[in-house]
């Protein structure tokens, strides 16, 4: 694992609510490498700096320091478009709550990355989502909007989702934050399996120490350091 | 299982009519409030200008679009005389008698070929008697040729008895006349007119115009008969001429003024009062239209702002999964021009449905309808056009909202 593939690579980056007296740096010089195929988490209490750090490497939230270098581009200058487009390429997106749009099918949330993409979907971009669909085990709901499947279907079809731009690094946030033990398991072990198979590069934030323990590193922060970085 | 589909639409159309889908109730109302708007102005529109053609094709069915006259006869003044004392003069303005129209027949064929002129006519007109028996009437003679003019004036529709007919000896009335000195077809009156000139003539045909005034007074004979009555030998009054578009009547008028020794007239400027009666009533109907269009315009963006506060995680999750701006403004812009488009659709039909309705209501003792209403494709064309142009005007600042909207905080507050 040791290779110099890098996925993902933050350097002293930091961030800072609000201005002038009001003004709070949440993250304090954050340097932190994610090689192709590692499984990471991300710990810590609440309020101390975990979302913001997603944000920041999910290209959502623009730093006030240093940088993010995602599958080898610096993205500090980048203006809306540029990251927009790199965040669509390379990262895949699976939030606490599933996030499915409710209007849409099972099938169409899944293409929704390609949609974006290209504008248009393609015979070959339905066989993908279709095959995205299957391996998560709901090809026979594809139809079916969101409502009318379980919480962990919704999570199911959401990760199906956030692998269909082919991303090279996938974020979750408390992905399992909102399932039953039973059901979250499931999910915890389908990420595993697709790391595993595919070798995506994963990054977890997570309240959940029984999760942070199925982890192969686990980084903690606190008030907006990095306090321990290594295997759980 | 339904069989997995490609959706068919691009991107920016799938996601612009789910969420006009999603948001069901809301998508009917604003539609019906478009719709009711756009038929208001469809309907207001047909019968203003159904009433005004009406209005203006009976006022030309007896007039020319244009009319030439001799210039105005003016009194010369003697050059004064050269002294030192000033003179003081007094222009007493003549009495305009009858007079034919300086080389007429250069002018009207220089008239004929000018661009926008249809036909033309020339006529010897002025007052005459008629006299049959013990009753006399005065009446304007109108000395005409019957081919050229009924190009003009569309005799055929008004003749009520006999035939459309000019010989030589022959003469055409109104019906009010006919009434007056109790004149059949066949019968012979006589006609006096300056210096003690007279001749009988008779009757060919009986017209009604519609209009009192003419039907009592127009005796139309040949041109040669009332040259010679009105002793005007080879003379011309009138020369009244139609243009091919009516509203450019007053520019021909102009122009012809400009080119040739003669007065112009246009049918514009003989009717002044019924112009500005006509203007003032297109110009409060198009503030109607106008406010009703805004109205229209405000429905559609408050609707949409509401869309973009609910739809507000949606195009967070969207941003996030790599959806430029752009494409979130072209969402709610297309979601703005398909709610013009359909309401408008719908409206236009409504709108021609109450117009025809009122026409069936709004009809003469005879069943015939009070005014035609007038419906035209571009009159379609137009209600359409300008309402997906409102729905898109309406539809930039929540579209300019939601593609500006922060994905971290849509997504959170959402």
């Amino acid at each position: 694992m040791a290779d110099a593939n890098g996925v993902l690579e933050l350097a002293r980056l930091r961030h800072t609510y609000g201005h002038g007296e009001t003004a709070c740096e949440v993250l304090h010089g954050i340097d932190l490498r994610l090689q192709q195929g590692e499984f990471a988490a991300l710990i810590g209490p609440s309020g101390s700096g975990k979302s913001t750090l997603l944000n920041l490497v999910g290209l959502l939230e623009t730093p006030t320091g240093g940088d993010v270098i995602l599958d080898g581009n610096a993205t500090a200058g980048l203006d809306d478009d540029a990251r927009t487009a790199l965040r669509n390429r390379a990262l895949g997106f699976v939030f606490q709550f599933h996030h499915l749009l409710p209007g849409f099918s099972a099938l169409e949330n899944v293409l929704m990355p390609r949609l974006a993409r290209q504008g248009r979907a393609t015979p070959a971009d339905v066989s993908d989502a279709m095959a995205l669909l299957d391996a998560v085990g709901l090809g026979q709901l594809h139809g079916r909007r969101p409502s009318e499947l379980s919480g962990g279907q919704q999570q199911r079809v959401a990760i199906a989702r956030a692998l269909a731009g082919r991303p090279r690094l996938l974020l979750a946030d408390e992905p399992t934050g909102n399932l039953d033990t039973h059901t979250a398991d499931e999910i915890f072990a389908l990420f595993r399996r697709i790391n595993a198979e595919q070798g995506l590069t994963f990054l977890v934030v997570t309240h959940d120490p029984r999760l942070a323990a199925r982890c192969d590193r686990v980084v903690r922060l606190v008030d907006g350091r990095i306090v321990g970085d290594g295997p759980p | 299982m339904p069989a997995a589909r490609a959706p068919r639409l691009p991107y920016a159309w799938l996601l612009a009519i789910r969420f006009l889908q999603e948001g069901r109730a809301q998508t009917l109302l604003i539609l019906l409030g478009i719709t009711l708007g756009v038929a208001v102005i469809v309907f207001l529109t047909a019968l203003i200008d159904g009433l005004q053609q009406n209005i203006i094709s009976r006022t030309l069915g007896t007039q020319a679009h244009v009319t030439l006259t001799a210039p105005e006869d003016r009194v010369r003044q003697a050059p004064a005389a050269a002294t030192a004392a000033r003179a003081l003069s007094y222009v007493q303005p003549r009495a305009q008698r009858l007079r034919s129209i300086p080389r007429w027949q250069q002018v009207t064929a220089g008239v004929a070929g000018l661009a926008g002129v249809r036909d033309v006519a020339a006529i010897t007109s002025g007052p005459a008697d008629a006299l049959r028996g013990d009753a006399r009437r005065q009446v304007a003679l109108m000395g005409i040729e019957l081919r050229e003019y009924v190009r003009i004036v569309p005799l055929p529709q008004y003749l009520v008895s006999g035939e459309l007919r000019l010989g030589v000896g022959e003469a055409l009335v109104g019906l009010e006349l006919a009434r007056d000195l109790g004149l059949g077809t066949g019968d012979r009156l006589r006609l006096q007119g300056r210096d003690g000139r007279a001749e009988s003539v008779r009757v060919a045909g009986i017209f009604s115009a519609g209009v009192r005034e003419l039907d009592q007074r127009w005796v139309f004979v040949p041109r040669r008969s009332a040259q010679t009555l009105l002793a005007l030998e080879g003379g011309v009054t009138h020369i009244p001429l139609t243009v091919t578009d009516i509203f450019a009547a007053s520019d021909v008028a102009a122009e012809i003024g400009a080119r040739h020794d003669v007065e112009a007239e246009s049918w514009m400027q003989a009717n002044r009062q019924l112009m500005t009666g006509l203007r003032s009533q297109s110009a409060s109907s198009s503030i109607i239209r106008f406010f009703v269009l805004v109205s229209v315009a405000f429905g559609i963006a408050s609707v949409l702002a509401v869309s973009v506060a609910q739809k507000q995680r949606e195009i967070g999750i969207l941003r996030a999964m790599g959806t430029s701006r752009a494409l979130v403004l072209r969402v709610f812009l297309i979601q703005g021009g398909l709610l013009g488009i359909a309401g408008s659709l719908l409206g236009a039909l409504a709108g021609a449905g109450l117009a025809m309705l009122f026409q069936g209501f709004a009809v003469n003792a005879d069943g015939s309808p009070v005014f035609p209403i007038v419906i035209t494709p571009s009159l379609f064309a137009t209600a359409v056009l300008t309402a997906t142009v409102t729905g898109l005007v309406a539809a930039a600042l929540p579209a300019r909202q939601a593609a500006r909207l922060d994905p971290v905080e849509a997504i959170r507050n959402g």
